[in-house]
């Protein structure tokens, strides 16, 4: 009986539903446990979390999702949600948060710990790591010293159809927004029509724009440069084709950082406020150098080995809050049809 | 404001009127939540968004996919149904089940395994491969549900006439099966319409895709509003463009009663092309993408380690959920496919079209506004399963609410006559003759959700209890690594878990003929059966 197998089937699935719900509880109101927003990939972030907990005794209800996806679910939850913690991808996100009123302060003997420059100016996030946007091109058809030093020169003909980015992306937004700081807003508005004419490949996150140059498609790729170091470990580094030149100085080399916040509900939590100091503790910071290599934003803590030091791609004519007029960069790239 | 009572019913059926309208304001909760915040957003914003040069391609780029993809699908679609029903074919349970199997295959892991082999591909051609032959089955199982029901009297006449073998099908047997096509393409055209995974990842800018876009850049939920009300505005015309087709299609089927009689076409010289057309599909979409993967993990440097027991906890999630979420999807869609199987009129036609709009939206987007309707209403339940699996439901209702509305349909109405003679109530007849009657249809439309949801990603990211993860989840988070090798077991995993209900779908169908030529052979409510099968 078929039918009757289909009653079956549902019924099983409809008290295994309320099973499942049953199971759930709101982690918000538990002690020693906390709820984490997380932005990252779990195959990266995964055991640092694990490590938080054996070494604190706090069980950590993560959740995974890419960064954007988890920014408009905040949004959408507003004060609503049951997160304590967000840890986010990029700075942008955080600020989007911010400006929501949904952040709470980060205490100053934390946020003191990361440099300015590197961290939210009004302490509504912290910074936890960096990442340097950086040109990546085809070891197989370019030699390092063919790559240009700077952005300017891709609008050029001998680039016409070889550079790939990701316009939408937070981080290329963040160094269009550096250019138009850095250069002016004439000069970086030549750049982006100038790159728009020059017909880009356009892609929809780094990653892709990785493979691109990594399969030969196009010769070179805007992205940053732990996209790179996070495939050498997948394939190995001998296999990979694509190959990075940074950019100290130019606009175009920007660091962005990736970020935490504790989200309004959560002010005065002290899981909370244990896990942001995990974060930025030597021995988190020594795990995202050795396992992610992202550059550690805590002083004293080595960048990984074969990167530029960060000092050197730091722009002194930058301020982070330059990059906040991002909204005017993403006018620029939509006027030019790039979004 | 009337619902015009066509059948047997005396009396409005109020109770049923009732269950639809509730059912249809739970499944437009995704709409209403956009109409809203798009009200209230700042209309400067607004105009900026729609002054944007790059508006009017992507516009025309989601209405050029919808379009061709949908048109490639009926092409591939209705010749492979008329193999499996119509003709002499050997081995017709296993052309039959590899028809459905590419039901089993979301979009993002079929275009995810091709890239993987021909990094090059991009763009339209890339897309509206992967796409159009992943909707295939949309098409071809309710249409040869049709055939097998409809009889070939008339192409018969017709070939006594003079007319051709084309000729004579056009006019006998394409009224029989239009309904059935014109419900699978509208399927495959909105699924078509609200796709994220298959056309990112070949880098064919669309609606969707702008909409993804105004998450991840500007965390602007007003701008991604905007653009999915744009999405949602040409849901609704497919959608009110399928009745008014269909409609058409109804009043010819009147006109040309089809006749018993079903004659079987021999394949003789065409059975190399049939074959190749039947394996032709599947190959495409399922076993291309699932080698590629596949052998990937055989020559990856590094292999991250596998753990068996995370991915049978996946499975189960999977399972459970996805069950769930065929339940709710069954029952939202049980009034509305009544009303429409049984009813008349301008309230039943806007109650039906209001039913799919839901299917026209990106995932993220009715996500959003399920954590915003259950956080509002049913704070408690928040970041439950059941709140997923509702989740699901209003998602995949639109495709419960076809199969609903034919095997209602195909329940003779004097049947129900006889019960009510009796002196059993409505409900009472409806349970006892009806839906009885009606459940195989009922089973193909909870396999058909179900499929679906097993593969959903967007508002599972979003709904799911925390540390939950299905297996398209897991898939997701090693496709994100851009990590090949890890991605296959999960990728294998959930290809098998959806087949089966795929499975199902086309063993459902040979049941359902059964019964419906043992109870309506050539009756009125026979031809209404043709209408639509699993749409």
């Amino acid at each position: 009986m078929r039918a009757h197998r289909g009653i079956a089937l549902a019924t099983t699935g409809l008290a295994a539903a309320l099973a499942l719900t049953g199971c759930a509880t709101d982690p918000a109101a538990e002690e020693g446990t906390l709820t984490v927003y997380i932005g990252r990939d779990e195959a990266l972030v995964g055991p640092l979390i694990e490590r938080f907990e054996e070494e604190s005794g706090i069980d950590v209800e993560a959740r995974y999702a890419a960064t954007p996806e988890l920014a408009a679910l905040l949004l959408e939850e507003g004060d609503r949600t049951p997160a304590q913690v967000f840890l986010s991808q990029d700075a942008g996100a955080l600020g989007a948060l911010a400006d929501a009123g949904l952040e709470a302060t980060i205490p100053a003997e934390l946020a003191d710990l990361i440099p300015d420059g590197f961290t939210s100016q009004d302490d509504s996030w912290i910074g936890v790591t960096g990442r340097a946007r950086v040109i990546a091109y085809d070891g197989e058809q370019l030699a390092e010293a063919d790559v240009p030093d700077t952005v300017d020169a891709l609008t050029g003909e001998e680039w016409k159809g070889e550079v790939a980015f990701a316009p939408g992306n937070a981080s290329f937004q963040a160094f269009v927004t550096a250019l138009r700081v850095l250069e002016g807003e004439d000069a970086a508005a030549e750049w982006v029509a100038g790159m728009a004419a020059n017909d880009p490949e356009l892609t929809e996150n780094n990653l892709a724009t990785l493979d691109l140059v990594n399969n030969g498609q196009v010769q070179l790729g805007l992205i940053n440069h732990y996209y790179w170091y996070r495939q050498a470990a997948e394939v190995g580094a001998d296999n990979m084709r694509a190959q990075l030149k940074f950019l100290p100085g130019d606009p175009g080399g920007i660091v962005n950082v990736t970020g935490a916040a504790i989200l309004k509900n959560a002010a005065d939590d002290p899981e909370a406020r244990a896990f942001v100091e995990f974060l930025v503790s030597e021995e988190a910071q020594r795990y995202f150098v050795e396992e992610t290599f992202e550059y550690p934003l805590l002083p004293g803590i080595d960048a990984p080995e074969g990167l530029p030091a960060l000092e050197s791609l730091v722009n002194p004519g930058l301020d982070l809050s330059d990059l906040e007029s991002v909204g005017e960069s993403q006018r620029l790239l939509a006027d030019n049809g790039l979004i | 404001m009337t619902a015009q009572v066509a059948t047997s019913s005396p009396r409005r059926p109020w109770g049923l009127i009732a269950a639809s309208l509730v059912a249809v304001a739970l499944a437009a909760i995704p709409v209403v939540h956009l109409v809203v915040r798009v009200a209230s957003a700042d209309p400067a914003e607004l105009a900026a968004v729609f002054e944007r040069p790059r508006i009017p391609m992507l516009v025309g780029n989601s209405v050029m996919l919808a379009a061709s993809v949908t048109a490639t699908a009926i092409a591939l679609g209705v010749p492979s149904a008329f193999l499996l029903a119509r003709t002499r074919l050997r081995w017709r349970g296993f052309w039959a089940v590899l028809a459905a199997l590419p039901l089993a295959m979301p979009s993002y892991l079929a275009a995810y395994g091709w890239l993987a082999w021909q990094p090059s591909m991009k763009g339209f051609w890339a897309a509206w491969l992967v796409l159009s032959f992943v909707s295939v089955p949309y098409v071809t199982l309710p249409v040869a549900a049709a055939l097998r029901i409809g009889g070939t009297g008339l192409d018969d006449v017709a070939r006594t006439l003079g007319r051709g073998p084309l000729g004579s099908f056009m006019l006998g047997t394409w009224p029989q099966i239009r309904p059935a096509v014109l419900a699978g393409g509208l399927l495959v055209a909105l699924y078509t319409l609200s796709d994220f995974g298959g056309v990112a990842l070949f880098r064919f800018p669309v609606l969707t895709t702008a909409i993804q876009q105004a998450y991840s850049a500007s965390f602007s939920r007003d701008e991604a509003a905007v653009l999915a009300v744009l999405l949602v505005s040409l849901a609704l015309l497919i959608v009110v463009g399928e009745q008014f087709a269909r409609g058409r299609a109804a009043r010819r089927i009147q006109a040309a009663p089809s006749a018993g009689r079903r004659r079987m076409t021999p394949l003789g010289r065409w059975a190399v092309p049939a074959m190749t057309l039947l394996v032709l599909v599947p190959v495409i979409a399922v076993v291309v993408p699932v080698a590629v993967l596949v052998s990937r993990v055989l020559t990856a440097e590094t292999l991250r380690a596998f753990d068996p027991a995370n991915l049978a906890s996946a499975i189960g999630n999977t399972v459970l959920l996805s069950a769930g979420g065929a339940v709710v999807a069954v029952a939202l869609a049980l009034p509305i496919g009544v009303l429409a199987a049984r009813h008349r009129g301008r309230l039943v036609r806007a109650v039906e079209s209001t039913g799919y709009l839901a299917l026209g939206l990106p995932g993220i987007v009715v996500g959003l506004s399920l954590v915003f309707f259950s956080l509002s209403v049913v704070p408690a339940l928040y970041q439950t399963a059941l709140v997923l699996a509702f989740g699901y439901g209003v998602l995949f209702m639109p495709k419960a609410i076809g199969s609903i509305r034919a095997a209602t349909g195909q329940v003779p109405t004097s049947l129900e006559d006889v019960s009510r003679t009796l002196g059993n109530s409505r409900a009472r007849t409806w349970m006892t003759v009806t839906a009885r009657l009606a459940r195989p249809g009922i089973f193909a439309a909870a396999m058909l959700a179900a499929v679906s949801a097993m593969k959903e990603l967007p508002a599972t990211l979003m709904l799911r209890p925390t540390g939950t993860d299905t297996l398209a989840v897991e898939l997701w988070q090693r496709t994100d690594v851009s990590a090949y090798g890890a991605a296959a077991p999960y990728a294998v995993a959930l290809l098998l878990v959806a087949a089966v209900p795929a499975f199902l779908l086309s063993d459902a169908r040979a049941g359902r003929e059964a019964t419906r030529e043992a109870i309506a052979p050539d009756t009125q409510a026979g031809r209404e059966a043709n209408r639509e099968v699993i749409a």
